[in-house]
């Protein structure tokens, strides 16, 4: 490989990185015009989340969700559809989870938990298979309707709530012990007090799958196929339709899974708005991980401290900031992408 | 007389739905995916709040919403029509800006996380003797729903009936064949989101100067709905405000069968139940402008 090929391919690559260093830079400004120093404020965010034991672990515990949403989202970009209804369908998951494991609380031990992870895959799997049904069927565009069916399935699961809250709150009953994931300071002192469960690694063996499916077999190939040139996937001999829902309901059932790290890992219990907006961060981590699973573990861990820093640095900038920063990201990241993607085509 | 409170309510409803609506038509015919519509309103509301705030005066307050809705839909146009980077991706991030912003601002200025302190609202307004209309008089008195009104049709006017709007829609159509004609693909489509960010601002003041303040969040969602809506209404701001109606007298439903025992989540429902049926073709086929979504490269095209 010649000089300028490999700069082309670097300049494409480091994208993301520049993005993140202009959302720091822009939100600098931010923190300036709080009055306080945007290097102690980033440091300080350093330090509380990868310094003690206890912010590891809530690093990792923010972090955990993102890496389902995270793939869930990079799947149906590499497929060519954009799931914006990942917040719904982990809310969804989160919310069949603690249905099931309530359901089968009289069951053996092994079978709460194993029930409520399926529930929780399932549900998100359906909610994802519906727009790729309109899709593959009607033409209807992914975006718009798994919009909507986030918002359906806040009505749907405040609606069923409403018969299975327990009485004058918005959640559900304690799940029994057998659905329960356990935490990680059960084993490791140091993280003592810190919600990190091993929901963790149910999230880091799916990064595994989803990489060994997207690039090792005939359906990752379909997929990736009808994302990168449908047509031509077309005459290649695969159901493009069928290719799209299968990708949907993939990617919604991974963002389901998502739901177990709060409901099963931490709270033991459904709570009404547990997903807090971790289903669209999910769409900062595809982007910044380039839709690549180890990316995506990446990207999860940066804006899993992200959140986690929010809340240490709240006594001096508002805790927004993070939310910002997050925004700042994203659209940095798509925009400095067309920039490195232009100056590399004219290199190559 | 039943009906028309009814029919009053749903109008009071459908002011912020339509006006971001009505602007989303002019994005999405230039060809640009307004997915931001949440975010323009809500820096619209907390503008108008800073300008009631500053000065007193509730006018100061829409004309800072305008300028925060504009100021908005550039930063969507600069990076989807300058950077011509995914629209959709682009909607989500300044949406959480938005979040992020106005509540950053909120705490700074009101230092209190979830609401401003109370600012005038619009005074209501005697045109035409509407203000004695029964029932509606008070819903019509109010200078932003004829705002609202006057806007739609001069946006269905300016929209079918301009060249202005013939040019918008040839470019969100064929922007290489409207480029041919010497057109400028991306000026027409920088000005469409910006019309939407001025509507959108709008509906942002009027959420603000109906409540007397900025609350956290507190456009709950309305800029998606605004966007099914224009979706339903088949991308024209008269059929946009249609809709508005529709999901405003559903809205206004929820409210009058509060004290029934049925089941409001049902009927909240409603809406996005409806857009996913029309983009089905199963209501009235809702076609989307044939390059919306695409990003305009000359050195591709």
């Amino acid at each position: 490989m010649s000089a300028r090929p490999r700069l082309a391919a670097a300049l494409e690559f480091s994208a993301p990185i520049v993005a993140v260093a202009l959302a720091l830079a822009a939100g600098g400004a931010f923190i300036l015009a709080a009055g306080e120093n945007p290097f102690a404020i980033y440091g300080l965010i350093f330090s509380q989340c990868f310094g003690t034991g206890y912010g590891i672990g809530q690093t990792l515990f923010k972090a955990t969700p993102l890496i389902f949403t995270g793939l869930a989202v990079a799947i149906g970009f590499r497929g060519g559809l954009f799931n914006i209804g990942v917040e719904g369908q982990l809310y969804l998951g989160g919310f069949a989870a603690a249905l099931a494991a309530l359901a089968l609380a009289n069951t053996p031990a092994p079978v709460p938990v194993l029930g409520a992870l399926v529930a929780a895959a399932l549900a998100g799997a359906v909610w994802g298979a519906i727009p790729g049904v309109l899709k593959a069927r009607f033409g209807a565009h992914e975006v718009i309707n798994t919009i909507m069916m986030n918002f359906i399935a806040f009505s749907l699961v405040a609606f069923v709530g409403r018969r299975v809250f327990e009485t004058a709150t918005v959640r559900t009953a304690m799940i029994p012990a057998a659905a329960q994931i356990p935490r990680f300071d059960a084993w490791l002192p140091a993280l003592r007090g810190s919600p990190a469960n091993v929901s963790l690694i149910l999230a880091v063996l799916l990064a595994l799958a989803v990489g060994v499916l997207m690039f090792r077999t005939r359906l990752g190939y379909a997929i990736r196929a009808v994302g990168f040139n449908p047509t031509a996937a077309e005459y290649g001999g695969i159901a493009i339709g069928r290719t799209q829902t299968v990708t949907l309901a993939i990617s919604g059932a991974l963002a389901g899974l998502g739901g177990v790290n709060f409901v099963l890992g931490y709270k033991h219990f459904f709570e009404l708005g547990f997903s807090a907006g971790a289903g669209f961060l999910g769409i900062a981590v595809a982007l910044i991980g380039r839709n690549h699973p180890i990316g995506v573990i990446v990207a999860a861990l940066f804006f899993g401290a992200l959140s986690y820093g929010g809340l240490v640095i709240n006594q001096r900038v508002p805790k927004e900031l993070v939310e910002m920063l997050t925004a700042l990201v994203i659209l940095f990241a798509i925009a400095v992408q067309q920039v490195m993607e232009r100056l590399a085509r004219g290199l190559r | 007389m039943e009906l028309l409170l009814f029919f009053a309510a749903t109008l009071r409803i459908s002011v912020p739905y339509a006006l971001a609506a009505a602007g989303a038509s002019f994005s999405e015919r230039g060809g640009v995916i307004n997915i931001a519509l949440e975010g323009m309103m809500l820096n619209g509301a907390l503008a108008y709040t800073l300008g009631a705030h500053a000065t007193g005066n509730p006018w100061a307050g829409v004309a800072a919403s305008l300028i925060a809705g504009v100021a908005t839909a550039a930063l969507h146009a600069l990076v989807t029509v300058y950077f011509r980077a995914d629209q959709i991706t682009s909607g989500l991030g300044v949406n959480l800006l938005a979040m992020g912003l106005t509540k950053y601002v909120l705490v700074a200025v009101f230092h209190s996380s979830s609401n401003s302190s109370r600012v005038p609202g619009l005074e209501l307004v005697s045109l035409f003797g509407l203000d004695r209309v029964p029932a509606l008089g008070p819903v019509l008195a109010a200078p932003l729903v004829l705002i609202a009104i006057a806007l739609t049709l001069g946006g269905q006017w300016l929209m079918f009936r301009s060249v202005f709007g013939l040019r918008l829609r040839s470019i969100g159509e064929r922007p290489e064949a409207a480029a041919t004609l010497g057109l400028s693909v991306g000026s027409y489509r920088t000005l469409g989101v910006l019309i939407s960010g001025a509507l959108a601002g709008l509906a942002g003041a009027w959420l603000a100067s109906e409540q007397h303040s900025f609350t956290d969040g507190m456009t709950g969602g309305r800029g998606y709905i605004a966007l099914a809506a224009m979706i339903v209404g088949k991308w024209s701001p008269a059929g946009a405000a249609a809709a508005c109606l529709l999901f405003g007298a559903a809205e206004a439903l929820q409210i009058t069968l509060q004290g029934l025992r049925f089941p409001s989540e049902l009927l909240q429902m409603l809406p996005y139940l409806v857009t996913m049926l029309a983009l089905a073709g199963l209501i009235g086929r809702a076609v989307p402008p044939r390059s919306v979504g695409v990003p305009y490269d000359p050195e591709r095209h």
